[in-house]
């Protein structure tokens, strides 16, 4: 595992604020490239469609359709782009409104495509006025648009200035320090000459008193060889003192998974609740990895990432591809739209490590006290890679438990110890600690 | 009085002479530890070539490489469901409802699983469960996980498939009607409606076929009168809490007796209450359970015990059958019946003695009686077998009449006494399977070894009482490639689907009213209750027939089961080989109990050596028929009959057993005829065999007052002061009592929540259960015979057992006959009291008694244990040091020290060493490794977890939700646990009872745990 000193190190806290400043300067120029990719699309939509308007039919597109289909690829249903090139409108609008309707009519074409997915029934969609589906047809008919990419990557490119200044700043450092080294090495001839002069003009120069070099005289010194001692003697338990604490804690940790999952995609950008995934976390000890079916709830109809998701580290392709390595795994296929039963659990690296003498248990956290996610594992929607966030150490549970109070309002097991409590501390807030989280047997059993 | 009696551990106490009885006060062990033979020779240690200096050195550096090594943390895979089944939360436990009986035990349980594994067994409580699990189906669990089991059906020795298994057993049957020969289903005991009615399709397909049913400890004698009388094959399902006077000729009815299950009903009547409780007399050989139980304990032969129950007879029908009983006897005996006639409906009688007359004279007394306990609560299906039959098969096997033998739940050739017949007979049968767990002692020698799943794999459903039904279901996936004995028979009968579709089908008619889902659930399904009809027999006959059975000659050897392995199918399990006897306190062996009068007849003798360890001399015991049981280790009973000995069956197992769990000697062979009764003589063998007894161990160090008992007049007349004395110490030159003064400040329990653990001393009945319960609860690991001998055995609840007689109260003892109005009897009474020859019996559950004022808290130099506001005594394993002053500071010597890791270590070869066995570990509780203290932790994972379910329900705590896994696994009710800060709790109640009092009150510990004053009714 690796391993992290117990204290911050000059060069850290130096790197942290290189690395802060870089991600401001970032996020300054990603703000200045956004309206440039709306204006492109704004511009773009009349351009194709003149029936209906693609920015409704967008939004209408997403709350209804999205769940079953796709644009360019097949889902549940088939994909959507051009789909008023494969049939007329009258159709269309006949088919979403009432699809079984149409099959039952005999219609060949909605036979077929009934019949194409599996005999899946498209939901359908009364509540849908012809303009709207006007505008959905005319979204779906938009030309797949590679545009933004070229954009996006044509203003991706002053954000590299950042690295460039870097590089500059290395160019300056570099140059400074060849003008100290010329500096000294001008010192040094000058000198030189000098003494040559002053030989010339036969002045003499005066010869070097004999003195006692000045670690003898150091050594010497009593006082200060005690002094020096101690402080050696002092730092080296200090470093000593750091590096035994350090053992065992595994703050940071941040392992290579089998697959590589995002928690800044999934919490972050798409905004997905803790607890949608790690759902036994409110009512048992566990967070629970999520198995792989609550994957698929969306995954089923997320094969790839948005263009956007992708960072300058890693590419859609790569995503696109850990999509794939879990649908090996759950035994997906996409192509078919269906299960083939062959599966491979996946072996993830478990990142939280307690010993087993420790007990711990979520759903009091969770749910009874009502602790963020983000208290213990840290800024989780942050994270491209998860990581450790918290020391794990019995002095980091046992400060928390001092400082939290204990959320006991509208819940009635508390009523009687809370009033029993607040009288005998005095208090109208009791800590973890005062209801008894210090006690050794809470945790260790 | 209370404190006035001399209990005593050992025989050899009770010799005022004897230098141990001094030295035992005084000593752990009696003999001095021989540090000599290590420490003494000082030139082997002045030779040593390692200095103090050099051994410093070398504990410096490797404690230095070792923490450096350790630096590097191992890298842990964490692998979830890939698709999670929706009733599985990780790390929240789920319970299923089932039931179990296989041939020997039956219970209504709880299974606790644990992300689709069981790990614990709990009773079900549900109403019409009636019977709780003991020890034996609570160490069940850890059977299923067993690394000895068969893991696949297997054809002559070689591993098979089940196709392959089908279509030879169809071909068999086949071969065997087109010759003629016969089809035999030899099976234990069902009491399974699906499974019978299987058979009997079976047997309808199979005109050559026929059904033997076989039990290996046998109870056709009283099958066999109870038929007589009623004309149906059953036994009574006898109901104690109905009786205010019991009378046993006998009959262990606490123990296996006709399948036991009676303790929980027994223990209803004997809590005082109102100034009463049920009165129990017993007369038995060996000391059982029941006569540990008893008030009044008559130890007599079974030959006089059946001269007894005829004058009983003779005096509750008012008859004048002949009889010969030993006139020592003949006043109690006489007491005894003028008691159960005057008692009438509220007497009961039962009988173990195995003779049909005898049982028949049980049903007529009852019947005169009209007894409550005896006819309304309907007749059990558990015993089914007949010895003529089975005998017949063993005979038509060697006439070679049998061509297909097809044997389930049994082990014939372990436990049939003319075993040597039925494997010549064996030899003769052409296909012979035998579905079994194991490839046991019957299955290694069979055709095929059908591998059955355990039957917390399996489905079945039961019918243990008549009228009442309850399945059994499957707790987790099969482990290994089994199939039900039921799954194949309908193959055989060639229908399709599963007996799970059978059971299904079969029990829409068995519970009418109620839907198949709802029984599943509630696992029983109480149906109309079947009284005992009318029926009668000649019951004077029986009498005379009875009284005039002579008895042999020699020795008479009484073969019983023990509480830990009965009948031995599970002698493989180390939770039952460790558990200590509850009467002999010896684990890890079989012996023959001899009573002290015998023992000194023929120069044999217990002592304990130097190291703790108890030892023994051998017998050799010849019967009638000149067969021989070499080195019978011996023990001396004390309240063994005299002239009587006694040996447990269930030992001796040598097939598909762990090294280690091949203890004892197979008493089988001797139960000739089914009869656990058998003449015999008995010669010293010479030499001492080593026991594993913690009888001697573990020793309160002189300290008296640990039991406290009074009999039900005292209780009923005096007050409390005088039967519950409280402990007086002196202060200030005045005697004040002991509760009143402490050194320190006390603490403030008033807040939250605060346990005590109560245990009543008059309905424990050492069963045993608890300590089973306890293991499976909390990880405690198996040590080995070795071990336990060394006095390490890591039980973190103990159940005590002491002897007490009453030579110190004579006072007593003649106000008692005053009472009775049966002055004239004293002399012949007490010249039976006389000391050590029939001994009382108490038990006494000790676990950690979590002490208010705790002094093992005190010493730990690194606060390792520590006290909580709960009222628990916390024990923080990563913290300890293993100082093990604690121990050493513990009054009550609760604490335990793992001075070996006992688990993956091949030194220690039980369930912990292997990953199957493994897996009943709780999760919830740690695995404690070398060098640390460990002890009772009041189930603080229970408790924590009921707490947490209420905070995350919103809601108090609710009194009953808190509980230990001992208390949850004593039927009894002797354990009650709860929260004593909840005025309304019943363990409040029981705090205030005037009954209460803590264990060594005077040492000032204020304990949590709190005893009931055990109360006799003599």
């Amino acid at each position: 595992m690796k391993k992290v000193g117990n204290h911050n190190s000059i060069t850290r806290k130096l790197l942290l604020g290189l690395t802060l400043s870089v991600i401001f300067s970032l996020s300054l120029f990603a703000q200045e490239a956004a309206p440039v990719v709306a204006v492109a699309d704004v511009a773009a939509a009349p351009a194709v469609a003149g029936a209906g308007d693609a920015i409704k039919g967008k939004e209408l597109f997403n709350g209804n359709c999205a769940a079953c289909h796709k644009l360019d690829a097949k889902a549940t249903g088939p994909a959507l782009r051009g789909v008023i090139n494969r049939h007329d409108m009258p159709w269309l609008y006949k088919w979403i409104r009432n699809s079984s309707e149409l099959i039952k009519s005999g219609d060949p074409a909605a036979i077929k495509i009934y019949e194409e997915y599996n005999k899946a029934v498209m939901s359908n969609f009364p509540q849908l006025s012809d303009a709207d589906i006007d505008n959905i047809i005319a979204y779906t008919s938009e030309p797949k648009m590679e545009a933004p990419v070229a954009v996006a990557g044509a203003e991706v490119l002053p954000g590299a200035a950042p690295a460039d200044s870097g590089m500059s700043n290395n160019i300056i450092l570099g140059a400074l320090a060849l003008v100290m080294i010329v500096l000294v090495v001008m010192l040094f001839l000058v000198n030189k000459v000098l003494t040559t002069v002053a030989k010339a003009n036969g002045i003499e120069v005066a010869p070097k008193t004999p003195t006692t070099p000045i670690w003898k005289a150091f050594a010497r010194n009593q006082f200060l060889v005690l002094i020096s001692s101690v402080f050696l003697l002092l730092a080296s338990a200090y470093f000593v003192y750091g590096f035994l604490m350090q053992v065992g804690v595994d703050q940071d940790y941040a392992p290579i998974q089998p697959i590589h999952y995002s928690h800044r995609i999934h919490a972050g950008s798409n905004g997905i609740n803790c607890n949608y995934c790690h759902s036994s976390a409110r009512v048992s000890k566990h967070s629970g990895i999520p198995s792989l079916n609550v994957c698929m709830n969306c995954h089923k109809s997320i094969a790839e990432v948005s263009d956007t998701t992708a960072t300058p580290e890693y590419s859609k392709a790569f995503y696109d591809n850990e999509i794939q390595k879990l649908y090996k795994a759950v035994g997906w296929d996409a192509e078919n739209q269906k299960y083939t039963g062959k599966t491979e659990p996946v072996k993830w690296v478990r990142i939280h490590n307690l010993p087993s003498f420790v007990y711990f248990n979520h759903s009091q956290h969770v749910n009874v006290a009502g602790v963020e996610c983000q208290t213990c594992h840290g800024p989780v929607q942050e994270y491209e890679i998860q990581k450790q966030f918290a020391p794990l150490t019995m002095s980091w549970c046992i400060n928390c438990h001092r400082k939290t109070e204990v959320k006991m309002e509208g819940n009635e097991y508390y009523t009687k110890i809370h009033e029993e409590l607040s009288k005998k501390y005095g208090v109208e807030k009791l800590t973890a600690a005062q209801m008894g989280g210090l006690e050794c047997g809470k945790c260790h059993y | 009085m209370s404190s006035n009696k001399k209990y005593w551990k050992s025989v050899e106490e009770l010799d005022e002479s004897s230098s141990i009885v001094g030295a035992l006060k005084n000593n752990e062990f009696v003999e001095e530890i021989p540090t000599d033979e290590f420490l003494g020779n000082i030139d082997a240690l002045a030779s040593s070539s390692t200095t103090r200096r050099d051994f410093l050195k070398y504990v410096g550096f490797s404690t230095a490489a070792a923490t450096l090594a350790a630096c590097e943390g191992p890298v842990n895979k964490s692998i979830p469901y890939v698709l999670q089944p929706e009733q599985i939360i990780p790390g929240i436990a789920d319970y299923y409802a089932t039931s179990v009986f296989d041939g020997f035990d039956f219970a209504n349980l709880l299974v606790k699983t644990r992300e689709g594994r069981p790990i614990k067994i709990d009773n079900n409580t549900i109403e019409g469960a009636n019977f709780s699990a003991n020890a034996r189906i609570h160490a069940s669990i850890l059977s299923l996980y067993d690394s000895m089991r068969l893991k696949e059906p297997k054809i002559d020795g070689k591993a098979s498939t089940w196709s392959s298994v089908d279509s030879k057993i169809k071909l068999s049957i086949a071969d065997a009607s087109a010759k003629g020969g016969q089809v035999v289903l030899f099976t234990n005991t069902l009491a399974s409606p699906s499974t019978e009615k299987l058979i009997s399709e079976f047997l309808g397909k199979n005109p050559n076929a026929k059904h033997v049913i076989y039990d290996a400890v046998s109870e056709s004698e009283a099958l066999d009168a109870f038929e007589t009388v009623y004309g149906e094959r059953a036994l009574v399902n006898y109901d104690f809490s109905k009786a205010s006077l019991i009378v046993s000729v006998g009959a262990d009815f606490l123990g296996d007796w006709q399948g036991g299950g009676y303790a929980a009903g027994y223990a209803q009547g004997r809590i005082p209450k109102g100034g009463r409780m049920s009165r129990h007399f017993q007369m038995e050989s060996n000391v059982t359970l029941s006569g540990a139980a008893a008030d009044k304990r008559l130890a007599m032969s079974t030959a006089n015990q059946k001269q007894a129950l005829v004058h009983i007879y003779n005096i509750v029908s008012n008859s004048s059958v002949a009889v010969t009983l030993d006139p020592e006897f003949k006043a109690e005996v006489t007491k005894v019946g003028q008691q159960l006639k005057a008692a009438g409906s509220k007497g009961l009688i039962v009988s173990g003695i195995q003779d049909k007359n005898a049982q028949i004279l049980v049903i007529a007394i009852n019947q005169i009686l009209s007894s409550d306990g005896f006819a309304k609560s309907g007749v059990r299906q558990i015993r089914k077998g007949s010895n003529i039959k089975v005998s017949q098969l063993v005979a038509d096997m060697n006439a070679g009449k049998v061509h297909t033998l097809i044997m389930s739940g049994i082990n014939p050739v372990y436990t049939l006494p003319n075993s040597t017949a039925f494997v010549q007979g064996i030899k003769k049968v052409k296909t012979s399977v035998s579905f079994s767990l194991k490839d046991d002692e019957t299955a290694s020698i069979s055709t095929i070894a059908a591998a059955v799943p355990h039957y917390l794999e399996s489905w079945n459903d039961l019918s243990i009482v008549k009228g009442n039904y309850s399945i059994t279901q499957p707790t987790i996936r099969p482990l290994f490639t089994t199939k039900q004995f039921q799954d194949v028979l309908l193959s055989l009968n060639g229908e399709t689907g599963s007996f799970y579709d059978y059971i299904k089908l079969n029990s829409s008619e068995i519970i009418a009213g109620s839907t198949w889902n709802q029984v599943l659930h509630d696992g029983v399904f109480v149906g109309s209750s079947v009284n005992i009809s009318v029926g009668s027999a000649d019951y004077n006959g029986a009498a005379t027939t009875l009284a005039k059975s002579k008895s042999g000659k020699g020795l008479e050897l009484v073969l019983y089961t023990k509480t830990g392995l009965g009948d031995g199918q599970q002698a493989n399990n180390p939770w039952l080989q460790e558990f200590p006897d509850p009467i002999t306190r010896v684990s890890w062996d079989n012996y023959l109990t001899v009573s002290k009068a015998d023992a000194d007849k023929y120069e044999m003798s217990n002592e304990i050596v130097a190291n703790g360890g108890l030892n023994g001399s051998y017998a050799t015991i010849t019967t009638v028929d000149g067969l021989k049981l070499e080195n019978v280790p011996v023990i001396v009973q004390p309240g063994q009959a005299v002239g009587t000995v006694g040996l447990a069956l269930g030992y001796g197992r040598k097939s598909a057993m762990k090294e280690e769990m091949i203890v004892g000697l197979n008493a089988y062979p001797l139960y000739k005829n089914f009869d656990n009764i058998q003449n015999i003589t008995l010669e010293n063998a010479g030499g001492e065999h080593e026991f594993a007894c913690v009888q001697g161990q573990k020793t309160l160090m002189g300290r008296g007052d640990i039991i406290k008992e009074t009999s039900l007049e005292i209780f009923n007349t005096k007050q409390p002061e005088f039967w519950n004395k409280q402990p007086v110490v002196s202060l200030d030159h005045k005697e004040v009592e002991a509760t009143t003064v402490d050194l320190w400040e006390p603490f403030d329990r008033s807040v939250g929540h605060h346990f005590n653990l109560s245990i009543d001393l008059n309905a424990c009945t050492g069963c045993g259960a608890c300590v089973i319960a306890c293991h499976a609860e909390n990880n405690v690991p198996v040590v080995g015979k070795a071990e336990i001998r060394r006095s390490r055995d890591m039980h973190w609840l103990r159940i005590d057992r002491y002897y007490s007689s009453e030579d110190t109260f004579a006072g007593d003892n003649e106000r008692k006959e005053n009472i009775s109005g049966l002055s004239s009897s004293l002399s012949t009474f007490n010249e039976m009291e006389k000391a050590g020859e029939n001994p009382q019996v108490s038990f006494q559950p000790v676990m950690c008694q979590h002490c208010n004022h705790a002094p093992c808290e005190t010493v730990c130099p690194v606060a390792a244990t520590s006290h909580s506001r709960q009222g628990q005594n916390h024990m923080a394993y990563n913290r300890c040091v293993g100082t093990r002053y604690c121990a050493n500071n513990c009054p009550y010597k609760v604490r335990r020290f793992n001075w070996f890791l006992y688990n993956k270590n091949s030194e220690f070869d039980y369930h912990m060493n292997d990953d199957l066995g493994r897996m009943v570990l709780n999760p919830d509780v740690n695995v404690r490794s070398r060098g640390v203290m460990e002890k009772c932790s009041m189930c603080i994972q229970m408790t924590q977890a009921t707490i947490l379910k209420a905070k995350n329900e919103g809601r108090p705590v609710v009194d009953g939700e808190f509980q230990t896994a001992c208390s949850n696994a004593c039927a009894q009710g002797a354990m009650k646990f709860g929260d004593i800060n909840d005025t309304d709790a019943v363990i409040t109640e029981l705090v205030a009872d005037d009954r209460m009092y803590h264990l060594l009150e005077h040492v000032g510990t204020k304990p949590n745990v709190i005893y009931h004053v055990k109360v006799r009714n003599t």
